[in-house]
């Protein structure tokens, strides 16, 4: 015990002093997501190495470094473009909604383009970079900059002879940017197996971030990867960035903390009976639904139902399609008594058909993110999920589906999503990837037997709520899905005609018991008036034999009677007086 | 363009070239401080202008660190560079021009053979 205690005295401590160790002092870049991956923004004043090949949008993430720092922390930036000139870099980033030229003018950006042109230097004997170390220092102290970005120094390399004299001026120039003070973006073109052309990470080591663009499947996306950050933690993981008319927004919702706070208010799944199959009241507000099935199991159906439901409570719906065009939803919806339209034209509904070719799987994301936070829906639906799986994308669907749901969830809306299962694969097979994830899951499938396909709906699972355990039959009305009655037979649930045979068969057989009864009944009523009337015949002859036998008694008692009558008649005559003799003598 | 420009007035370089042995050297030399480099550059080049331009050169001789801004103008990177700014075209020369054939090439004094 004694020797136990100051052990754990000295971890205290020792975790302590870690919470109190000041952070790296980090300059936040601005860009969507960039800061959550590195902790808080690049190194402040060291220089951070931004790398990647041609087209990968190296500049466009420096200049929007720059901007951003200008724009919201008060940081005014120097770009130094080696490759571009000033006028159309302002053009080339006016496209981002960047006006440099505002900037400029208000003294938060300096540009300034260096030319290189080989053909018209001649060396004659040894050189330095101090030119540009002036050129430099008098740009950021015109204007106080914090910032400064060198786009693409390496195009030195191609200018300037001597490429030793070259590496070690480069060397002095990241250490007099660090001496500066200034955080610094070096962009470098990747190399050939290296991270830069020219080698540059030997000299620029405090951050490396590498940009990359590539092509699978005809569709492109971009990635971005912080390589190594001294002196930080940050986000190893390759997370997907866009570039839209917004700038650059980096992806890395797969590093939030799962800290989503849940309601626990139901909203109704717009088919009473399913309802009743999820514990009376349906699905929770922000949870995530799926409803797979096979084709044309009516997986559309269920999720019209529940847009309707929810557009008649007055919340507003995104439903995203990636099959059909809203009409045609539209038009199949109102086959089965569900009028999406009046909610479109009241604004609660809102369409957006795409194809998932349309755009890589992170530009659909952000689209997604924007829409979802422009129209600020209570529900939204993706119809059908697995169509974004192309080939072998599969992980990276996964991922952008696991960051999507928890967008969602973070934001409490509620998600219904589809899913088609290839019939050739498990259930467990297709969707093992984001089942976890889901909170409801609704199975439908369809129910071959008796040479007819019926449907059939099942909870796969409902978290925190008690759900029905049977398999029910579904009919598509023209008043939308209806379920049926759980119809068990000998051999499990039965569906269609099979039902209805059995509900046919049951009710014959029923008719026949009945038959039975009223046979029995009659035949019982038959005895009993059968024993009745016997009954009345006995009792009808014993009538008989009653007067006879009083008859009898009568006669007997007359003629009793008759002969006391004679002897007393007879004694009268004799004259005796022995009135009592007489009844002995009649017991006798 | 360069090369389009120089093919019809081709005749016309010569004649330069001729006048240039003639004309007026205005030359421009960037440096920065009392560098080692930017020391050697100046006492070259003054050797150089005086054995072979002698009375129709003028050497400006610049300090950047006095002058911070002209490096953007001038397009300035590396130090020493030796701007020749007529006769025309522009020509730059960087380097300690410790090596007297290549600047005299450089400045057209003296062909390249």
């Amino acid at each position: 015990m004694n020797k136990s205690k100051p052990k754990p005295l000295t971890r205290t401590k020792s975790r302590r002093q870690n919470h109190f160790r000041p952070q790296l002092p980090k300059s936040p870049t601005g860009i969507q997501g960039l800061d959550e991956i590195t902790g808080g923004g690049l190194p402040k004043a060291r220089p951070t190495l931004v790398c990647g090949g041609a087209g990968c949008g190296k500049t466009l993430l420096a200049m929007e470094f720059l901007v951003r720092g200008a724009t919201q922390f008060h940081e005014p930036g120097v770009f130094m473009a080696f490759e571009e000139t000033a006028k159309d870099l302002t053009q080339n980033v006016a496209s981002l909604g960047f006006d440099l030229n505002d900037l400029i003018a208000r003294k938060r950006i300096l540009l300034d383009f260096v030319y290189v042109e080989r053909s018209d230097i001649e060396a004659t004997g040894e050189y330095d970079l101090e030119g540009l170390f002036i050129r430099l220092g008098q740009a950021i102290d015109s204007i106080g900059a914090k910032r400064v970005v060198l786009d693409t120094i390496e195009s030195l390399f191609g200018g300037l002879p001597d490429p030793l004299i070259l590496r070690a001026e480069l060397r002095r120039l990241f250490r007099w940017l660090k001496d500066k003070g200034v955080t610094a973006i070096i962009t470098a073109e990747r190399g050939d197996g290296i991270l830069t052309r020219q080698g540059l990470e030997e000299y620029v080591s405090d951050c490396v971030i590498v940009l990359d663009h590539r092509v699978n499947d005809q569709t492109s996306s971009r990635r971005l990867r912080v390589v190594k950050y001294r002196g930080s933690t940050h986000g190893t993981n390759e997370y997907p960035f866009l570039i839209d008319e917004d700038g650059i927004s980096v992806l890395p919702v797969t590093s939030l903390a799962l800290q989503h706070i849940v309601s626990s208010k139901r909203v109704s799944t717009g088919i009473a009976r399913l309802d009743a199959m999820l514990g009376g009241k349906g699905y929770y507000r922000g949870s995530s639904v799926l409803i797979s099935g096979t084709a044309g199991t009516g997986k559309s159906s269920f999720a019209a139902h529940f847009s309707d439901a929810a557009c008649r409570r007055g919340e507003r719906v995104l439903y995203f399609s990636f099959e059909e065009s809203p009409s045609q939803i539209m038009r199949n919806m109102r086959s089965i008594g569900i009028h999406l339209q009046p909610w479109v034209n009241k604004g609660l509904l809102q369409f957006h058909a795409q194809r998932p070719s349309f755009a890589g799987l992170e530009a659909h994301l952000v689209m997604k993110h924007k829409l979802i936070n422009a129209f600020k829906p209570q529900a939204v639906i993706l119809d059908p999920l697995n169509s974004f799986i192309v080939g072998d994308n599969e992980i990276a669907v996964q991922s952008m589906l696991m960051r999507l749901l928890h967008f969602l969830k973070a934001k409490q809306i509620t998600g219904f999503f589809t899913s088609l299962i290839s019939s050739s694969r498990t259930l467990e097979e297709s969707e093992s990837s984001i089942s976890s994830l889901i909170d409801t899951w609704l199975l439908l499938r369809a129910v071959d037997s008796g040479g007819e396909r019926n449907r059939g709906l099942a909870v796969l699972k409902s978290r925190g709520m008690a759900h029905s355990n049977q398999i029910r039959e579904f009919l598509l009305t023209d008043h939308g899905v209806e379920l049926r009655d759980v119809y068990v037979g000998a051999s499990g649930v039965l569906t269609g005609s099979a039902r209805l045979t059995q509900e046919a068969q049951d009710q014959a057989v029923q008719m026949l018991q009945k038959q039975e009864i009223e046979r029995r009944q009659i035949e019982l009523k038959r005895t009993h008036q059968a024993l009745e009337a016997h009954i009345a015949a006995l009792r009808a002859e014993f009538e008989v034999k009653k007067t006879e036998s009083l008859r009898i008694t009568g006669q007997e008692q007359a003629q009793g009677a008759q002969l006391a009558q004679g002897r007393l008649e007879m004694g009268v005559s004799r004259e005796e007086d022995v009135t009592a003799k007489n009844p002995m003598r009649r017991s006798k | 363009m360069k090369a389009k420009r120089a093919r019809p007035v081709q005749p016309k370089v010569t004649r330069t070239r001729r006048k240039a042995a003639s004309s007026l050297y205005i030359l421009k030399l960037y440096v920065a401080g009392q560098s080692p480099k930017s020391v050697n550059a100046i006492a070259n080049m003054k050797k150089l202008c005086e054995a072979n331009l002698q009375g129709r050169y003028v050497l400006d001789v610049i300090d950047l660190y006095q002058q911070p801004q002209l490096a953007q103008g001038e397009q300035i990177i590396a130090v020493p560079t030796l701007i020749r700014k007529l006769p025309s075209p522009l020509r730059r020369i960087i380097g300690d021009m410790s090596n007297t054939e290549r600047v005299l090439v450089g400045l057209d004094i003296r062909s390249e053979a």
